[in-house]
């Protein structure tokens, strides 16, 4: 058991990351439901009463509390996975990243002491969330987030997993504009958000 | 009963996000920077197999834990929607490193204040269910 442990503790390789992504994605299917997390944003919104202001959330969450479930234990796995099944080192990241990172004020984790490589702890943090670059970054950012996936109907695992596997052209669509926007976003607007003091 | 099966479903999938990396914000840089395979390969692997799993489901009718067909939504076909949506999604993506499932899964790493990144997701969605009659479909 504890070499079990030890050897899912390990950073995955990113075929058996993909193989479980598909495995989540079938038990899923088999439980009745389906692979797409963006929608538990709508659904929060229609329990916090936006159906009565808004036709869009005015339908039946209860039909969608598997999903909330779903999230639910989705919070849960992460805390397992870095409590119980944590790297014995900080993501690897391909030095060519870390170096330009580096130039614009962002530090790599090499150790477990600087961090395990998940979040960059110069942006995540409440005292910068008080900043323009904070702001930027982590409020208008998540505001992107839920207001893209839902006019696109969907994010990474909807569309990129769940419509690419069903061989659906809109989410082939939706996919290239994930790429238009991440690409313009890293390349042209991040260089000078990071520039902010 | 039945949520008890998502909820532990939703466990998988976060130890999964968390081990596969994907839910490191320097590992989306990486990947809109193309200075590493890994992203492309969770996605690549998972898109192939998928393929694969969800043609062998409507070949042979695969079925659910209650006996129901597996049934598939087909998405209704337009450019403007997935294309523009897809986009700021995509910006969004790039500046937390997070999509929505990782950004569940961040709130179990003990990051605190991805909290305030879900509630401007929230508060985005609800503004675009507010504007969507305004919006290209």
């Amino acid at each position: 058991m504890e070499s079990l442990i030890e050897f899912i503790s390990q950073p995955w390789h990113w075929s058996i990351s993909g193989v479980m992504i598909v495995v989540v994605m079938y038990l899923l299917l088999w439980l009745g439901g389906e692979f797409g997390v963006s929608s538990n944003l709508r659904t929060l919104c229609a329990i916090g009463g936006a159906g009565r202001r808004h036709e869009f959330f005015n339908f039946n969450w209860r039909n969608q509390l598997w999903n909330l479930a779903f999230v639910g234990g989705a919070i849960i796995g992460g805390y397992i996975a870095v409590t119980f099944l944590a790297s014995p080192e900080p993501v690897q990241i391909s030095a060519s990243t870390q170096s330009y990172l580096q130039s614009v004020g962002i530090a790599t984790p090499q150790t477990l002491e600087e961090g395990r490589g998940y979040v960059p702890t110069e942006i995540f943090n409440l005292e910068t969330l008080l900043t323009l670059k904070g702001v930027l970054m982590l409020v208008v950012g998540g505001f992107f987030v839920g207001f893209g996936t839902r006019w696109a109907g969907g994010c990474t695992s909807g569309h990129a997993i769940s419509g690419l596997s069903n061989l659906q052209l809109p989410s082939l669509i939706a996919v290239i504009g994930f790429f238009i926007g991440g690409l313009l976003m890293t390349h042209f607007i991040l260089p000078i958000i990071f520039s902010l003091l | 009963m039945k949520l008890i099966k998502f909820f532990l479903t939703g466990i998988l999938f976060g130890i999964v996000m968390t081990k596969s990396e994907a839910v490191s914000w320097f590992r989306i840089q990486e990947m809109f920077r193309f200075e590493s395979f890994h992203m492309y390969g969770i996605i690549g692997t998972a898109v192939v197999l998928g393929v694969i799993v969800i043609a062998l489901i409507k070949r042979f009718g695969g079925i659910t834990i209650y006996g129901d067909p597996i049934a598939f939504r087909p998405k209704a076909m337009s450019i403007s929607r997935y294309l523009f949506g897809g986009t700021i999604f995509g910006l969004g993506w790039a500046m937390t490193g997070a999509c929505p499932g990782p950004l569940f899964t961040l709130v179990g790493h003990g990051t605190s204040v991805i909290l305030v990144v879900i509630l401007s997701a929230i508060i985005g969605t609800y503004v675009y269910g507010a504007l969507r009659h305004q919006l290209p479909h």
